[in-house]
């Protein structure tokens, strides 16, 4: 199985010009370590199912840029629904990530729906996203890597990971600085 | 005022106040109450209707059109209020402006029994969520009060929900 982190890595290598949006949790941290705390990774610490909406709005804001949001299996199955709301949109740069581990990390590991009956690339589609890929060995992660590098339809990725912690940083808890940090880089030449 | 103003619903003077100052995400749960805003929104080329599964990706999606230089206006239902909650820590933490117009249930003339409970709530939840409600009960407060939360979002940097009351709207007898 694949380890969270170096899976994350590998498949953000070479985006550096990419915005980011994080769920809660380990997606933020291991995002916050990749990219070195860049302003242009939103990473949260709370307000569980909005890393995919709030990603919506910002591709929908800045079509010419590639947006990706990154989260957890939890995270997005709590506010699932929001794929059909993208779907619906169909966001020609916008990806999202799922580091499916199969449990709630933050919480204790608690097991989510996907460690035994739901499938997220299922219902991904179900909802009407176009491009899928569930990943489970690094050749997948290549293709993985490959399909959010071709701008297109809206696409997620599954990545199935192993249980085990995310990067150990403390990432920004400053909400009102982190949003600030975002929108003056993606306003600024620098973040065009 | 020209002959042609005078002759404009409130409904479409508050989408021409909402384009006028720059709101190109329109993020919404569908209401009969809001249906004009949702329809002109959807045949207007230059917007995003964006029709939602629950209200609190609409919070989500207002808040990432100001991360990525855009404005966008949640239009929901005062049921749909009690699904946003969390959703505003978002806002309130991250001093996110944000423009929410709800069209009231549970409220002035209402029959159905089930809509006050919410309908109710909805001011004093919002309100301890950090928001400042104004109420807008004629067709000149509705224009002039959406006129004033856009000033108060954008300028002033602050969460705002126009109420738009049965008052206004009518309330419907089922």
């Amino acid at each position: 199985m694949l380890e969270r982190t170096p899976a994350l890595a590998a498949l953000l290598d070479g985006t550096d010009d990419r915005l980011i949006v994080t769920g809660l949790g380990s997606a933020a941290n291991d995002v916050a370590y990749i990219t070195d705390f860049a302003p242009r990774a939103f990473t949260m610490d709370g307000v569980m199912g909005a890393a995919a909406s709030l990603g919506l709005g910002v591709a929908l804001a800045q079509p010419a840029r590639e947006v990706l949001v990154v989260t957890g299996d939890g995270e997005l199955l709590m506010n699932i629904g929001t794929l059909a709301t993208i779907a619906l949109q169909n966001p020609q740069n916008l990806g999202i990530v799922v580091l499916d581990n199969g449990l709630y990390g933050l919480t204790g590991g608690q097991t989510t729906a996907t460690a035994t009956v739901a499938d997220l690339e299922t219902v991904a589609r179900g909802l009407g996203i176009r491009r899928t890929l569930t990943v489970r060995s690094d050749d997948e992660l290549t293709a993985a890597h490959e399909l959010i590098a071709t701008p297109g339809d809206t696409a997620v990725i599954v990545v199935k990971v192993a249980p085990g912690p995310a990067a150990a940083v403390r990432i920004d808890r400053d909400g009102s600085r982190l949003r600030s940090n975002f929108r003056s880089y993606v306003l600024s030449e620098v973040g065009r | 005022m020209s002959e042609t103003a005078t002759e404009l619903s409130w409904q479409e003077r508050v989408y021409r106040v909402l384009r006028e100052h720059g709101v190109t995400q329109f993020p919404y749960v569908p209401d009969a109450g809001h249906r004009f805003l949702i329809e002109a929104a959807t045949a207007d080329p230059s917007v995003h209707a964006i029709p939602c599964t629950t209200e609190e990706e609409g919070v989500g999606i207002v808040a990432g059109a100001h991360l990525g230089g855009e404005t966008g206006v949640l239009l929901m239902q005062s049921s749909g209020v009690g699904n946003t909650i969390n959703f505003l820590s978002l806002i309130q933490h991250c001093s996110f402006p944000f423009l929410t117009l709800v069209t009231m249930r549970g409220d002035f003339g209402e029959q159905n029994p089930w809509q006050f409970a919410m309908g109710q709530a909805v001011e004093p939840t919002l309100n301890a969520m950090g928001l400042i409600t104004l109420r807008a009960d004629d067709p000149e407060q509705a224009v002039s009060t959406v006129e004033a939360a856009l000033g108060m979002t954008q300028v002033g940097g602050r969460s705002v929900a126009v109420l738009f009351g049965q008052r206004l709207l009518g309330a419907k007898k089922f």
